[in-house]
């Protein structure tokens, strides 16, 4: 019939204009970030293979010397994630089981970083992990040392800096999937005759999981490109990657190169956060399938 | 219904929990014997689910003792209190498949394996989901939802049953069957129940006594009686519909006492024993009670009255009857093709026994 036809062509077109109607709330930002994210990304990437061979990122790959810079990003990385993830969970938890002041109080300690320059609090520890750092000084005369322990420049130092820095980052995810989970499944599992160890292995870890792999993701991507802690903690001596290209592109005026070195840190970070992505997808499928 | 011991199987006595000023559990006493269910009815915030969160032990106690199977389990955590539960939004484990939740309470009491498996399959046939094993509780219906947590609550062999508003979000005609299938289910099990609801029509399919709840208090723990003689006006109101009209007792003569109130009206009822002569009181007439005269059968009680209001519900027409001195009756009565709604402004003259009205002390 006619009629029939028209009015689904018209019921077509009607959502047709909803979705286009939605789609121009994304517009200004997406042009936005085509001029200062897209276009020069491209830019970048191009300058590693502007030259018609692939000799920078040959470089980047085949040179042991940068090869061991990459190895130690990602030591780095991986390092931070880890201890982020041991400081994190409990005061995720913590955070989840508090009520009112306890827990405003709490968000603030875990924001407050945020309002600081990140500068200030890397100086900060330099105050602090000095060889006439307050730390040493303190254990000097207390006498429980007889020279200074090399607490900067080093991979410790790097580390304190990095950890220090994407902790909120780590605890925020995991917060969220805490407070998503049912109050009553502990209760419940209780009941079942479950201890708290069992509670806590069997049904609260697991349910937690896309949290901590999100938190996990987000460490670990953002202390691969992490610059000013390398560069003020580790003094020259602990070098990522995202100083490498600092120096490549001021020092050497080697651009191919940084693009290369660039192009090695986006596509791992991808690749990451495609791998830590599909097993969160895995879990939640699984647990909110419905039939049909 | 008594256990083999003679006690019964689940007893509070006692028992008190306050947060803050407000008394959650006001002193309650309540014993549940093997293969009983016991409903505690009440409208939310009366303190139902903070009591059966003490019986299960979730909820620290102020005062009072919890027996079960005539040990006392006071101050045993939940963990052993071999108490099956079943949560009103079913708190089913969503990362584990059916099997494996039903597993759990068998897992934590470290049952073999093959042990395990089998007892899964029994409870499974047993609530009629065969072949559901594998799947996750996301990918199961509302009913087959609550089903698993009833397997899950009973597969460990629990002493004690406690159900929280189990049917609350299933649609009506679910909630119907799986109200038959449940109460089979603990009959054949011999489980001493607590089932929980604010549904008094739920209340009266499922129990073998009801207890209704206010202000942290049960009010009456009543077999059938709870409809027809309720023990005092909260519960008369809160089961079912009523007229409860406040009047005054005249005269009492061999039982049946004169009652009077505001416009002069005049009725009759029974009294008890406990009520006096000239005492305030609150009188209970349940609206399908009146009928309209028809002189087969002499009554005491008769009326006149002028249909105000009416509702159409299906199965029954619900009238406002004002009668004459004042007095103004909720009747209801069935509807059927050769018993049309009457219109609004008829008069007709209603007429009831005494004894079918009820007489409570005015609270």
């Amino acid at each position: 019939m006619p009629s029939a036809i028209s009015t689904v062509t018209r019921a077509q077109t009607h959502r047709l204009a909803a979705q286009l109607r939605l789609a121009m709330l994304a517009v200004p930002a997406m042009l936005f970030l085509t001029v200062v994210l897209f276009v020069p990304l491209a830019n970048l990437l191009s300058l590693g293979v502007a030259s018609g061979t692939f000799a920078p990122y040959q470089k980047a790959l085949g040179d042991p010397l940068y090869l061991s810079v990459i190895g130690l990003t990602f030591s780095i990385a991986l390092a931070t994630a880890v201890i982020c993830l041991l400081l994190g969970y409990p005061i995720a938890l913590f955070l989840a089981l508090s009520r009112g002041i306890v827990l405003t109080v709490g968000f603030i300690c875990v924001l407050l970083p945020f309002w600081t320059s990140l500068l200030v609090r890397t100086y900060a520890w330099l105050a602090l992990l000095g060889r006439n750092g307050v730390i040493n000084r303190c254990l000097l005369d207390w006498g429980l040392i007889s020279e200074p322990l090399p607490l900067l420049y080093n991979f410790g130092g790097v580390l304190v800096g990095t950890v220090h820095v994407l902790l909120p980052y780590m605890i925020f995810p995991i917060y969220a999937a805490m407070v998503r989970i049912d109050r009553n499944l502990a209760l419940a599992a209780e009941g079942l005759g479950a201890g708290i160890c069992s509670i806590f292995w069997r049904i609260y870890l697991p349910l937690t999981l896309p949290g901590v792999f999100a938190g996990c993701a987000l460490v670990f991507i953002l202390s691969l490109s992490a610059f000013v802690t390398p560069a003020l903690l580790g003094g020259g001596r602990v070098i990522m990657i995202a100083n490498i290209i600092q120096i490549q592109v001021s020092e050497f005026l080697n651009w191919p190169f940084a693009s290369a070195l660039s192009a090695v840190v986006l596509v791992s970070a991808v690749l990451i956060y495609m791998l830590l992505g599909l097993l969160t997808d895995q879990g939640r499928t699984l647990q909110t399938q419905r039939p049909h | 219904m008594i256990g083999v011991s003679g006690e019964p199987t689940l007893a509070v006595e006692g028992v008190e929990r306050r947060f803050g000023a407000v008394r959650a559990s006001a002193g309650v006493d309540v014993d549940v014997a093997e293969g009983e269910l016991l409903t505690i009815l009440g409208p939310s915030g009366s303190g139902k689910t903070t009591l059966l969160h003490v019986i299960a032990g979730f909820e620290t106690l102020d005062r009072g003792t919890i027996y079960i199977g005539g040990h006392d389990v006071t101050t045993t955590p939940p963990a052993r209190r071999e108490i099956g539960m079943v949560f009103q939004n079913y708190a089913l484990f969503p990362h584990m498949t059916v099997s494996d939740n039903i597993a759990f309470p068998l897992a934590m009491r470290r049952t073999a394996r093959a042990e395990c498996a089998e007892r899964v399959r029994q409870v499974l046939d047993l609530v009629a989901l065969r072949g559901f094993g594998k799947r996750y509780p996301a990918q199961l219906s509302g009913g087959q939802q609550q089903r698993v947590t009833l397997a899950r609550a009973i597969v460990f062999r629990p002493k004690v049953l406690l159900l929280d508003e189990p049917f609350g979000a299933l649609d009506r005609q679910l909630r119907e069957s799986m109200q038959l299938e449940v109460r089979r289910l603990q009959q054949r099990l011999g489980l001493a129940t607590i089932f929980i609801t604010h549904d008094q029509e739920e209340a009266l399919i499922m129990s073998d006594r009801i207890a209704v709840m206010r202000d942290g208090q049960l009010k009456q723990i009543a077999p059938d009686e709870i409809y027809t003689r309720p023990t005092d006006a909260f519960v008369a109101e809160f089961v079912g519909e009523s007229n409860l009209i406040s009047g005054r007792i005249e005269r009492i003569e061999r039982g049946n006492a004169r009652i009077a109130g505001p416009g002069d009206w005049k009725i009759m009822a029974p009294v008890g024993p406990n009520l006096s002569e000239g005492e305030e009181i609150a009188w209970l007439l349940r609206p399908e009670i009146p009928r309209p005269r028809d002189d087969t059968r002499p009554c005491e009680n008769s009326f006149l009255g002028r249909i105000t209001e009416t509702i159409y519900l299906g199965n029954s027409h619900k009238y406002r009857l004002e009668c004459a001195k004042g007095l103004s009756l909720l009747v209801r009565w069935p509807a059927s093709a050769s018993r049309p709604k009457l219109p609004v402004g008829r008069e007709i003259e209603v007429v009831w026994s005494a004894a079918d009205g009820h007489v409570l002390r005015r609270s």
